[in-house]
């Protein structure tokens, strides 16, 4: 008995080792820029670079827009899925999980043979349409963890039964998937927009392709060229990406156990 | 008078299963419709198909003499309260009674006005701001018909709704359900597999076995006649008498049914009547019942309370008022 605790707690101590000294490592580096005391200078410099601002700003609104695509292609799926077509369900299942097994670089080129200016959908043509390319792509990507978190947020609420109660009553689907079924998946579907959030702010390979001025082709940029300024946009993505972790640890904590039964 | 319901030889299948299977079936308007069945037999389909959420796959359904094939379920004047309650969990009290009023875009002050009305009909006034998760399972129950009752349905289905209230509560429930639809005059379509409730609630009852009606009655009828073997047994476990066994008492060659409450027990080892043997006893409270062995034939027969019990094993003469043992139409 003491001696497996004993092992757990060695395990836990590596692996927290090896998790946190380079993040400490790289904490502590950033803070060096001024000779011989720490400051914040480097921090200083980045949240002070106007392309910080705009690279970040872009990619936050790229992910807006990417999350409301998200949610309005994965809600009304999933619960069809549900609902009429359970058969269907380890095929969407499947196609969900694609994003992960096909690299986005590949996904990229294809984009770029189909949509150039000279194919019938020229999305490249225009930076406008690049950047819908860019959402369309940033939701193809986000596909597995969006519709996981609703698909489970689905199976907490009897989706048959509250449909036909406001069928019944008079509720077009429209109604039934925006003010019946949506407000009761709400935190599922936070969390799935969070996670699509996070994975919008950090990517890297479709935004430098489709060459969009997006947060992370400038941080790469950054890296190549700078010295301690790389050091403190990495903590701060960390800070960033983690900040969506505990909101999504927040919401869940508020999800209700079974929304239909809540005993 | 048009039927409040009227099925034409309707069936709904499902693959192989005939879940309904040719059902003829009219419901009269204002009635206290029963339908009973074990689980499986095709009541709930039924329920389903009058609702819209099912299609027949042959023969037609009318509500009120218009043909409802096709008619989706909003559009039938029909209304259901599930069996699970089906509250929309994210909206307070108020507004899951008022949301089919809001669906027909009823302004709020007026639906809101509606649905305060509702919820003094079902007892549960001043609830509206409550969320359905803190109510218990009979105030769901009652906020569940009232939002069902809030667009004024003209029939009214009750999918199994105090099968998961516990005894005491389900019997208050009755007698309201009851009350409440002699004052409303709407049509209830109730379904149960409880004999019980569907005897002391409804004003006919239709008793469902393999996707088809056995029997449809007043719950007189179908306690006291049985028209076969299956609605005898089933309906308040009714002793089934073979044909040779009728035919010694009622001289007639025909399956028979005779109510455990009707068999008199006196303990002898001669004499008119049946002998038979006491195999166990179960105490109900106000009677015991008591198992039987009468050369063979199993039987049931209920002893008043503070009357002699026979133990176990014991012979006993079973007699009977011969007016009493049924003879059913189904044929020997």
């Amino acid at each position: 008995m003491k001696g497996s605790r004993f092992w757990a707690w060695l395990i836990f101590a590596v692996g927290t080792a090896y998790f946190f000294i380079p993040l400490i490592a790289t904490f502590e580096f950033s803070l060096r820029m001024r000779r011989g005391e720490y400051s914040f200078d480097a921090y200083r410099v980045v949240f002070g670079d106007p392309r910080f601002q705009e690279t970040f700003a872009y990619s936050v609104t790229v992910a807006i827009f990417t999350i409301i695509l998200g949610v309005a292609l994965v809600v009304p799926t999933a619960y069809w899925i549900r609902l009429r077509m359970p058969h269907l369900r380890p095929i969407v299942e499947f196609a969900t999980l694609l994003p992960l097994i096909i690299p986005a670089i590949v996904i990229v080129f294809g984009y770029i043979r189909m949509y150039g200016s000279s194919s019938p959908l020229p999305f490249l043509a225009t930076a406008r349409g690049t950047d819908a390319l860019l959402v369309i792509g940033y939701a193809t990507l986000a596909l597995p963890y969006m519709y996981r978190a609703v698909d489970t947020g689905l199976r907490t609420i009897d989706v048959r039964t509250l449909t036909e109660a406001a069928q019944i009553l008079g509720a077009g689907w429209i109604t039934i998937i925006a003010r019946i079924i949506l407000p009761n998946v709400l935190i599922a579907v936070l969390s799935g927009a969070f996670l699509t959030f996070a994975i919008v702010i950090g990517e890297f390979t479709m935004a430098s392709l489709l060459n969009r001025p997006a947060f992370g082709p400038y941080l790469q940029n950054i890296g190549a060229n700078r010295a301690y300024e790389p050091a403190a946009l990495a903590i701060i993505a960390f800070a960033i990406t983690w900040g969506c972790m505990s909101v999504i640890q927040i919401l869940a904590r508020f999800a209700p156990k079974s929304a239909n039964r809540p005993n | 008078m048009t039927p409040a319901v009227a099925f034409q030889k309707t069936s709904r299948h499902f693959g192989a299963v005939r879940a309904v299977d040719a059902v003829d079936l009219e419901i009269k308007p204002g009635e206290f419709f029963a339908m009973l069945g074990p689980s499986g037999s095709g009541k709930t389909t039924c329920l389903r198909l009058i609702a819209g959420f099912e299609q027949p796959t042959s023969g037609s359904i009318s509500i009120f003499g218009e043909r409802a094939e096709g008619v989706p379920p909003y559009r039938r004047n029909v209304n259901t309260v599930f069996q699970d309650y089906a509250l929309f969990p994210h909206l307070n009290v108020l507004d899951n009674v008022a949301y089919g009023l809001m669906v027909k875009g009823v302004s709020r002050d007026e639906r809101h006005r509606a649905a305060e009305d509702a919820l003094r009909l079902v007892q549960l006034p001043g609830y509206g701001s409550r969320k359905p998760g803190q109510l218990s399972g009979g105030q769901r129950q009652r906020v569940a018909l009232a939002r069902a009752l809030v667009n004024k349905p003209k029939v009214l289905l009750l999918d199994e709704p105090l099968g998961a209230l516990d005894l005491k509560l389900r019997e208050s429930m009755q007698e309201e359900l009851k009350q409440l639809q002699k004052a409303l005059g709407i049509t209830f379509v109730f379904v149960t597999h409880d004999q019980g409730e569907a005897l002391s609630m409804a004003d006919r009852v239709a008793v469902f076995n393999d996707g088809r009606i056995m029997q449809v009655g007043a719950p007189e009828d179908i306690y006291q006649r049985p028209a076969s073997r299956f609605v005898a047994d089933f309906v308040g476990s009714s002793n089934v008498l073979p044909p040779d066994f009728v035919q010694r008492y009622a001289g007639q060659h025909r399956w028979g049914s005779l109510r455990p409450e009707q068999i008199s027990v006196r303990r002898d080892t001669s004499g008119d009547g049946v002998a038979a043997r006491v195999v166990s006893r179960h105490y109900l409270g106000a009677a015991t019942k008591l198992s039987l062995d009468a050369d063979g034939l199993r039987l049931h027969a209920t002893v008043p309370s503070g009357t002699a019990v026979p133990e176990d094993g014991a012979h006993v003469i079973l007699t009977f008022n011969r007016d009493q043992l049924h003879l059913m139409e189904e044929q020997a």
